[in-house]
């Protein structure tokens, strides 16, 4: 079986949940027999190279190094288009458009994003103008790729509103049935106060598609719900989750008291204020114990200043925004890992935390909280019940130690290969459909 | 006989590093020491060495007639001891020619007065301290942080043996009288206040080089013009050291100015210079002046919401101050010295969010991009340090116990 894949470039380039999702996915699918060419954007900022660049599997560069290192066993199943383009995961029109206007007046070329993982992009004047315009141009482009991959795919894979047009034009160019892959939805990222503009792709790519496959079973509701896409076509398969093979040591601690840590971007989405809440309570109790706000966000003042007035501040720690091995680095010196997120389609940190031996307290309302057992789950807004978890977690050495060792035994099961399983099942039913129809 | 008299105020505080919360427990070195020294040795390169050598010149050439008050407070002396050596030495120069005096502080800068009578007592000593190893010299005036200064203060300050103190001529305190005579304080009658002149300072401090000003540029003879046409008895004009050759940088002419100004101050005979001391024992109060809420120099609002008016600063203020038992009980160098350096108002001001009108001001050497970063960074070292000196007391009890 041959997919084609509208994915994101692999990490260290963007990360976030989408990359690295890309990243695992792929791995588990060729694992699982499936041959991949996919495509990506780039932005090589160079006026001179060709739109479509398709690059060997050793070229594309992973979080871990290049991917010929230690996965041989893929390279022979996966092929890499580039496509010369400015997107970049979790832009929003109103983000391009100020990336756009900084380029127009600085000329400056890199932007950061507020994601924790998240890397520097190279951001070049000479794409779209719009991020709209942008999307459209990537689809037509992509309609290309499809028209001169022709009899070399079966089925067509899009992750992320922003591939969606690109995904729909494909499957106009070639008759193949389409699949797409909702991370998260416009719901998530802004509350109730959608951009219309991404809902209405979101949506005309879902009903375009022949199967929508949601992170989660809160994922797939609002998919539901919210786009109106017929239940039956929408397939929940969880994501999972891989780790580095080299296990780093871990940090040498500088202070005795246990450390609660909540680690994403400071945004409402995420429940920083929750957490505070929570901590102010816990420290009411209990002495020793130090709170860290690993991340920046817009709502980063709101809590220091929240914080502050609280009379915690000796207690409740800021980081910063933390990149790569400070991130692992902070997992590692956690004794609670806190996820409040008010909307959280899946999550992939809880599952890191638990990876590094940290007990994990995730709010009901990720997707997560779908695949895990050995969690302490709460809703996001029960400050009261979240604070009684940390004081558990921080104070019955008996509880957090049955956490720490079956939440790693429990992650540890949560593998890639079995969810790649599931998308190949789901590829298989589309391909069937479509052949039964034109026959 | 109208008394001119100049004071000016020499302080740096102690940067902090960026302190992050992985240093917590095992980093004890709080300072930013490159950042500590490339400004103190700026600032003395470009205006104590070059401002002192000009007023030890002027003093010479005047026999005297040219004579005006510094303070030095604690951290800048440290610095100097560390960074710059030949300031202080140009500092004791000036001070042996019995024109100048030093008036005591804070030892740190701090904002002590605005905690408690007992830690503003112990900075001040320490501050007298210092003067007497440094200098020889036993302080009789006093001027507080930033001249921070309320009916209470006063009272603190008189019942500490001070004849004079300064405070700042605000509006709001002095409604329509004049700066320009000697007050007695409300909380101690026989403490004398002498007030600043904001308009003449800082027509100095802020304006001097201000092009689109309707009087630039300032000459000496037209500023000794307005000092004989002010009504009262003493012109005070106050204003930080930095003011000439940093604020106001040598290009501007800033240091011609200070050169000519005493020549054409003398020339009126009416006008004459004194240190503190002088001007407050020259003039008889002319009445008692009542501030029973905290007034300072800073901001047009003249009073303490620079350093206290938010909820970090507030914040950090109650952490620092609620550790001083602990430090207190450990009575070590080593300990102090930090303990010094964290209360130093600077730090708080570095967490003020009311940048409206006096963002400029605020802004002089400040290390970091936003008053969040600044607490942030400040209640990471004040947590290390806490965890220090509990660990220190431990070990202390344990000790103790030994025995």
């Amino acid at each position: 079986m041959r997919v084609l894949m509208f994915g994101w470039e692999f990490p260290p380039h963007i990360a976030g949940g989408l990359g690295t999702a890309c990243y695992g996915m792929t791995r588990g699918l060729a694992r699982n027999g499936v041959e991949v060419t996919f495509v990506m954007p780039k932005a090589s900022g160079d006026e001179d190279k060709r739109f479509v660049d398709v690059v060997n599997a050793s070229d594309v560069e992973t979080v871990f190094g290049k991917v010929d290192s230690d996965a041989e066993d893929i390279i022979d199943k996966m092929s890499f288009i580039h496509i010369d383009s400015n997107l970049v995961p979790y832009l929003s029109p109103e983000d391009y458009v100020t990336y756009h206007d900084e380029f127009v007046k600085t000329g400056e070329k890199r932007w950061e994003t507020g994601d924790v993982w998240s890397q520097r992009y190279t951001f070049s004047g000479k794409y779209g103008a719009n991020l709209m315009e942008e999307v459209a141009r990537y689809a037509m482009v992509a309609a290309q790729v499809a028209k001169n991959l022709e009899g070399q795919f079966d089925v067509i894979h899009a992750h992320d509103w922003l591939t969606y047009f690109a995904g729909i034009a494909a499957k106009r160019v070639s008759g193949k049935p389409l699949v797409v892959h909702m991370h998260a939805t416009e719901y998530d990222r802004s509350g109730e106060n959608i951009n219309t503009q991404t809902y209405a792709i979101e949506r005309a790519g879902m009903h375009a598609a022949d199967r929508v496959i949601a992170v989660s079973n809160l994922t797939r509701n609002i998919v539901i719900e919210k786009y109106g896409v017929p239940a039956d076509k929408v397939v929940t398969v969880h994501n999972a989750v891989r780790f580095a093979e080299k296990e780093s040591e871990a940090p040498e601690r500088g202070v005795s008291d246990k450390i609660v840590t909540f680690l994403g971007r400071i945004t409402f989405q995420k429940g920083p204020d929750y957490f505070v809440e929570a901590a102010a309570k816990v420290l009411k109790r209990v002495p020793n114990v130090r709170f860290v706000m690993a991340g920046s966000g817009d709502m980063m003042n709101h809590i220091i200043r929240r914080v502050a007035r609280l009379g915690i501040a000796d207690r409740f720690h800021f980081t910063g925004f933390l990149r790569g091995a400070d991130v692992h680095r902070m997992f590692q010196l956690s004794d609670v890992y806190v996820m409040p997120s008010v909307s959280e389609p899946f999550g992939i940190s809880p599952l890191e935390a638990m990876k590094s031996n940290v007990p994990v307290i995730i709010s009901k309302q990720s997707g997560v909280a779908e695949v895990l057992d050995y969690a302490v789950k709460v809703d996001y807004w029960d400050v009261d019940a979240m604070a009684d978890a940390i004081y558990g977690l921080i104070t019955y050495p008996a509880l957090s130690q049955m956490f720490a060792k079956k939440g790693l035994e429990e992650v540890t099961s949560l593998k890639w290969n079995n969810a790649a399983a599931k998308i190949k099942s789901v590829y298989e039913d589309v391909i069937a459909e479509q052949t039964r129809i034109n026959r | 006989m109208k008394t001119v008299c100049f004071y000016f105020q020499v302080h740096q505080p102690w940067r902090l590093k960026t302190y992050r919360f992985f240093n917590i427990g095992k980093d004890h070195n709080y300072l930013d020491d490159l950042t500590n020294r490339a400004i103190m040795q700026k600032i003395a390169r470009e205006c104590y060495l070059p401002m002192n050598a000009l007023f030890l010149r002027l003093i010479k050439e005047s026999k005297g007639a040219f004579r005006c008050s510094f303070s030095l407070t604690g951290t800048v002396v440290e610095q100097f001891k560390a960074y710059a050596p030949e300031v202080l030495d140009s500092f004791r120069a000036l001070v042996d020619t019995g024109c100048v005096e030093l008036l005591c502080e804070t030892y740190s800068h701090s904002l002590a007065a605005l905690s408690s009578k007992e830690d503003f007592k112990e900075q001040v000593k320490r501050h007298a301290a210092m003067l007497k190893q440094e200098f020889g010299v036993k302080p009789k005036a006093f001027r507080n942080t930033e001249l921070i200064y309320s009916d209470e203060i006063g009272a603190m300050v008189g019942e500490l043996g001070f004849k004079a103190m300064l405070a700042e001529g605000a509006k709001h305190v002095l409604g329509w009288k004049s700066p320009d005579y000697v007050y007695a304080g409300a909380g101690d009658q026989s403490l004398r206040l002498l007030l600043r002149n904001y308009k003449l300072s800082d027509d100095i401090a802020f304006r001097f080089s201000n092009q689109g000003w309707c009087e630039y540029p300032l000459t000496a003879d037209k500023f000794a013009e307005w000092l004989t046409q002010e009504n009262g008895e003493v012109v005070n004009l106050f204003m930080d050291y930095e003011t000439f050759g940093e604020h106001q940088k040598a290009s501007t002419g800033i240091f011609e100015f200070m050169k000519m100004l005493p020549k054409a101050v003398l020339k009126h005979g009416d006008l004459s210079f004194a240190t503190v001391s002088e001007a407050a024992a020259r003039h008889q109060p002319v009445a008692v002046l009542h501030c029973p809420h905290v007034m300072s120099w800073a901001d047009e609002e003249r009073d303490v919401t620079a350093w206290l008016g938010n909820d970090l600063q507030n914040e950090a203020f109650g952490k620092l101050y609620a550790m001083k038992d602990k430090v207190k009980a450990l009575h070590s160098a080593d300990f102090d010295y930090v303990w010094n350096f964290m209360q130093t108002s600077d730090h708080f001001y570095y967490m003020a969010t009311k940048w409206l009108s006096d963002g400029d001001v605020h802004s002089y050497f400040n290390p970091y991009g936003s008053s969040y970063e600044a607490f942030i960074n400040y209640m990471n070292v004040l947590s290390d340090f806490e965890i220090e000196v509990e660990k220190a007391l431990a070990a202390k009890r344990k000790k103790a116990k030994k025995q």
